[in-house]
């Protein structure tokens, strides 16, 4: 295959970007995304121009790393991580455009990598169980019915990769948060921080400057691990609880 | 507890879900009450009267419709406020756009900024036209509300202006009312089917029920 | 002196298990650890390298604990960490299904799935602690699997004939990592861990005989900075990617443990890699890496090739009886759930004889259709049906009508930093923990026990034994940046950044790479012989020469720079090859993963040959290409008697 690719480069956060057009020849349709732009950044490198710089990591959809907007969709066509997209997606010929994610609470940090930590400040205000290595009681003190364990499974499944985040007209980090808000909130081992929790998440997600829902439904559409958009009702219904409660107290 | 919800853009959709729910009740008992127009002057002239004393005796004339009207202000100015802080907030969060184009989310998603905006400029065109009469097209009479809606709907602006706006209402329900049932909480796997289904009945009903009093106008049914 | 001429020196001891019943040492020696005054510990720095399953569980606990933690990973989170990719489940004696299992019965099973390499202190208290990871993770909110009635699945896993596997469907790695990386995240929250993501060690200081510090790179800037500390924790990891396709993430590597075996750290064992029998075969010159299918696979899955060579037609045009179930009739008792190494080289053997299936014969089959007309495709699917899903994405062929297509990749190294009961290394104050020390799996790891080994170091080991080093080392003295050793390693490290950038050859960091990865497969992966592991010892010096001659990393080093940081890894797998393969030079014997072709039985199977070499072999560092010392560690099994491996 023969492919031309426009790619967004960008030397450094404080500096302008382009895109840039580049062509790749003799790709492999069995070639993940990554491998074709691998095989791009081994031609530069010779060339000695500055390869394309992009996050990745385990190469198998679950590290959450990869991060690119091809040809406008959040990890590109197939429902799936950037690097388990592989080219017989395309055709020869075609023209692929690469871009970084776009949001001000992921600045960009060189060509298609951008910084992410907001996340990670995300689930540092409440994301989490307390309990202290050593303190757990036996495993099987509380039984949790099978049906919560799964609906807190399918919500923990979130790599934190931020193709909602990216697909989101507004910039929402609304289905990231929900994700953890909904897996802990539902066992019974979350149950104590319930309400701090979610009330906490929620503010740190405004404060770090991600955008407000207005549901457009781009989020669930773009996770490679098909989080459903039904989560954030869930976060919206906890959020609403714990503000009840909280004004109770 | 105000504040924490008027501080977070979760509790500020909440604000915008519960004010367009109230507005949406009002909508649909106007629309019930502008379908007496097919019923004559007699009969939607008198309901216009009831409407001023409701609640009597124990509310003074005017009283009831006072304090909706209040209510209603409340809710438009609360619904409005909520949408112009929010949509700042949203367009700060994604300032830069992909250089790759793409149509996203449905249409009824996409219009709601624009439908907002045009459903505000329509109910003060309506308040000027057929509650104050202040640009009323032909003489304004109070307490003929039949005739006024006759006149309005005789010029081809009025019906223009009226058609579009109530176009914009229907996607705004469409969405509105599927995503405040989610700001909300109530959607749920199980429900969304349900609630998708309401929306439109909602969308539909309201835009069809609003847009006879003009069709009826035009093809002479009412005149 | 050559470098194959090495001498043996000194042996090595543990002196940190004490001594007395097995079953009781965990506990006697938590008793004997000195410890550290609640009101003193946030007086002492811990610098811990890693956010993995081990680097995340430490980091959280000895925050919680009151240290000061300040804490490395290269991912931009430390949700990251390629412990996230494990699949398939943790192991723990619970015993809940009744089926006979015990901490004894785990001990034994992982002594001797080790092949008798492993010390029988560590693996008891493995299998010890493996009881309280599941409590502490379930109430951490991990989403392990559960039976209708609430209480916890479990399943049989690799070789084992007892269901004491825990899991979350595929992603039991992932969700555990993020257990630990939500602990952690509450310890950064709380301001007791100060969080360096995006920041790789680049080396370690020793000062005065002791671990004091690194030297480390932030990615984006490309600032180097040092950072000093009481004690270091290395938990980075292993160093599979020696062998350029594997199943390790893109930029897992070795620079951590390297770094700290130039300074000291004896390594141990490091012929010892896992080959994994079920990956998705590779396609092409283009593959990147290899990715795994989890072995629970196998629990329903049915390996085979065709019985004729070189045949050609669609698997399901294959009769019945023209199809070889190769592990079925060699192991009947086991039959396709035997240990790892077995099944890998059961698959290579097929392959070699030109049996393999897939483009370049290099495949076998794993096919489920059994399973499916047995259980129900539903129930195949409520099992599996993420590992399909990843393995129809890669593939583009349904594994539901068209049998798998897998075949060995390299995935773990048992081998890794030397470490005693404490998980010490040789240097003192630099602890290893996880896949980067040695400590537990012998010559071969069990399923679901990395897992397990990770956690166990990172949440019950080494915080308790880390005090024990910290009260005897109270008052060290302050370092600063301006110490000449700290000067020193910092200069060390950017004439090696500065000579990488300046050499501006004409062969790019990969190509390096490759070239390494595929010499060791070839002479130091599934089969190993001593005229291969020669002819790659003859070859690798000559690679490294190769290599600061005709390098080209673009850009500088004050940026964001890929080709830097995988330039700078290659300098130390092209050191850590070396020693690899010396290793299974040394080790003329057949045990676990490590398979010498000159040491098999009559019918091809393994052999180990415990008068020779029933010891840990720890190497210590002399000088770049210079002949490396041996260090025995004596094995002494009282417990488990080493009995040759039978699986049939």
């Amino acid at each position: 295959m023969k492919l031309t690719l426009r790619v967004w480069r960008q030397r450094a956060a404080d500096a302008d970007g382009a895109m840039s057009t580049y062509e790749v020849d003799g790709i492999s349709a069995d070639m993940s995304f990554l491998e074709m732009l691998d095989t791009l950044n081994e031609e530069l490198i010779l060339k000695g121009e500055d390869p394309v710089a992009f996050d990745h990591d385990c190469r198998e959809g679950i590290c959450g790393a990869c991060s690119l907007v091809i040809n406008g969709d959040a990890h590109g066509p197939e429902r799936t991580t950037t690097c388990q997209l592989h080219m017989r997606s395309f055709a020869d010929g075609d023209t692929i455009d690469v871009e970084p994610w776009r949001a001000s609470a992921f600045p960009v940090v060189k060509d298609l990598v951008v910084d992410r930590s907001a996340f990670d400040r995300i689930i540092q205000a409440g994301g989490y169980v307390t309990a202290p290595t050593g303190a757990a009681p036996e495993a099987h003190a509380t039984a949790v019915p099978k049906p919560d364990a799964d609906f807190a499974f399918e919500h923990a499944e979130c790599i934190g990769c931020g193709a909602c985040v990216a697909a989101c007209p507004n910039g929402a980090a609304m289905l990231f948060t929900s994700a953890k808000v909904n897996h802990l909130n539902v066992l019974p081992q979350g149950a104590p921080e319930r309400e701090t929790r979610v009330l906490d998440m929620v503010a740190q997600m405004d404060e770090e400057g991600f955008g407000g829902c207005t549901l457009a439904g781009e989020c669930a559409t773009a996770c490679p691990k098909g989080i459903p958009l039904v989560s954030i009702t869930g976060m919206n219904k906890e959020w609403l609880r714990a503000t009840r409660k909280a004004s109770r107290r | 507890m105000a504040r924490t919800v008027w501080d977070s853009s979760v509790g500020k959709k909440t604000v915008m879900a519960v004010s367009g729910l109230i507005m949406l009740l009002y909508l649909v008992v106007h629309m019930i009450g502008n379908l007496k127009i097919f019923f004559g002057p007699g009969e939607f002239n008198h309901y216009a009267h009831w409407l001023r004393t409701v609640g009597e005796p124990f509310m003074h004339y005017e009283w009831t419709l006072w304090l909706i009207r209040v209510a209603l202000v409340v809710a438009v100015f609360a619904h409005a406020t909520s949408a112009y802080q929010l949509s700042r907030r949203d367009i700060r969060a994604r300032p830069n756009k992909y250089v790759h184009k793409k149509a996203r989310a449905s249409y009824a998603t996409r219009t709601m900024r624009w439908g907002g905006i045009i459903l505000a400029l329509f109910i003060v065109w309506h308040i000027l036209d057929l509650t104050t009469g202040t640009v009323h097209s032909g003489g304004f009479q109070e307490g003929h509300p039949y005739q006024n809606v006759v006149d309005t709907f005789s010029t081809w602006y009025g019906n223009v202006i009226y058609i579009v706006a109530m176009l914009a209402l229907g996607l705004h329900i469409r969405h509105g009312f599927w995503s405040a049932a989610q700001t909300l909480g109530v959607g749920s796997r199980n429900r969304d089917r349900a609630l998708k289904t309401v929306a439109n009945a909602l969308a539909l009903l309201l835009t069809a029920g609003f847009l006879a009093v003009p069709v009826g106008v035009m093809t002479g049914l009412v005149s | 002196m050559t470098y194959t001429e090495y001498v043996t020196g000194e042996p090595i001891a543990d002196t940190k298990a004490p001594a007395g019943p097995v079953n009781e040492r965990w506990d006697t020696r938590r008793f004997e650890a000195k410890l550290v005054n609640p009101a003193n510990r946030r007086k002492h720095t811990v610098i811990v390298v890693g956010t993995g399953l081990a680097g995340g569980s430490a980091g959280a606990t000895l925050a919680e604990q009151g240290y000061h933690v300040v804490q490395f990973c290269f991912q931009d989170s430390p949700r990251r960490a390629h412990s996230i990719a494990a699949q398939g489940g943790i192991n723990a004696a619970k015993n809940y299904r009744n089926d006979g299992d015990s901490v004894h019965r785990l001990f034994y099973d992982t002594v001797k799935g080790g092949d008798f390499r492993a010390r029988e202190s560590n693996v008891h208290r493995l299998a010890q602690i493996s009881v309280e990871i599941i409590d502490q993770c379930v109430a951490q909110g991990v989403p392990f699997a559960r039976e209708y009635g609430g209480l916890l699945d479990t399943r049989s896993f690799g070789g084992v004939q007892v269901s004491r596997t825990f899991y979350a469907r595929g992603q039991t790695g992932q969700q555990l990592l993020l257990g630990a990386y939500q602990a952690l995240s509450r310890q950064i929250a709380a301001g007791n861990i100060e969080m360096h993501a995006r920041t790789e060690m680049l080396d370690l200081i020793v000062v005065d005989g002791r671990a004091r510090g690194i030297v480390a790179r932030d990615l984006i800037t490309g600032e180097i900075t040092s950072h000093f500390a009481d004690a270091v924790v290395l938990a980075s990891g292993g160093y599979g990617n020696v062998f350029y396709l594997s199943t390790n993430a893109m930029n897992s590597n070795a620079t951590a443990v390297w770094r700290a075996h130039r300074r000291g750290a004896h390594f141990a064992n490091p012929c010892f890699t896992q080959i994994h029998p079920t990956c998705i075969p590779r396609t092409g010159e283009h593959q990147s890496k290899l990715t795994l299918m989890s072995e629970s696979l196998r629990n329903d899955g049915r390996i085979w090739v065709p019985k004729a060579k070189g045949d050609q037609r669609p698997a399901n045009q294959i009769p019945e009886d023209e199809r070889d179930y190769y592990l079925e009739r060699i192991y009947p008792s086991f039959g396709n759930l035997v240990p790892r190494d077995i099944a890998s080289r059961a698959a290579k053997n097929v392959c070699d004889e030109g049996r393999g299936v897939g483009p370049g014969g290099q495949g076998v089959y794993l096919d489920f259709a059994d399973a499916i007309a047995r259980l129900g495709r539903k129930a195949v699917e409520e099992k599996y049906g993420n590992l399909f899903d990843m393995y129809a994405r890669i593939t583009a062929e349904d594994p539901y009508t068209v049998p798998m297509r897998i075949y060995p990749a390299v995935h773990y190294t048992m081998g890794g930093l030397w470490v005693d009961y404490d998980l010490q290394t040789t240097v003192p104050g630099l602890f290893a923990i996880g896949e980067a020390n040695f400590s537990d799996h012998g010559a071969n790891r069990l399923g679901a026990s990395a897992l397990m080994q990770g956690l166990a170091d990172g949440y019950f080991v080494l915080p308790a034994t880390i005090n024990d080093y910290l009260a005897r080392h109270p008052g060290q003295d302050r370092l600063d940046a301006q110490h000449p050793v700290v000067q020193e390693v910092l200069a060390e490290t950017e004439d090696r950044l500065n000579l990488l950038l300046s050499v501006d050859g004409d062969r790019t960091p990969d190509s390096f790479h490759r070239e390494l990865g595929e010499l060791m497969w070839e002479f130091c992966g599934m089969a190993r012989s001593e005229s291969g592991l020669r002819k790659a010892l003859e070859r690798i010096p000559q690679i490294r020469e190769e290599f600061w001659r005709r390098i080209k990393v673009p850009g500088t080093g004050e940026e964001f720079n890929q080709s830097l940081e995988k330039a700078n890894r290659i300098v130390d797998y092209l050191e850590l090859a070396e020693l690899m393969c010396l290793d299974a030079l040394n080790r003329a014997e057949s045990c676990g993963g490590h398979f010498r072709e000159e040491s098999q039985t009559p019918d091809g199977e393994a052999e180990r040959r415990d008068e020779e070499f029933s010891y840990a072999a720890a190497w210590e560092f002399t000088g770049t290409g210079a002949a490396p010392v041996l260090h025995k560690e004596d094995l002494v099994f009282e417990y488990v008697h080493p009995t040759q491996r039978s699986y049939v």
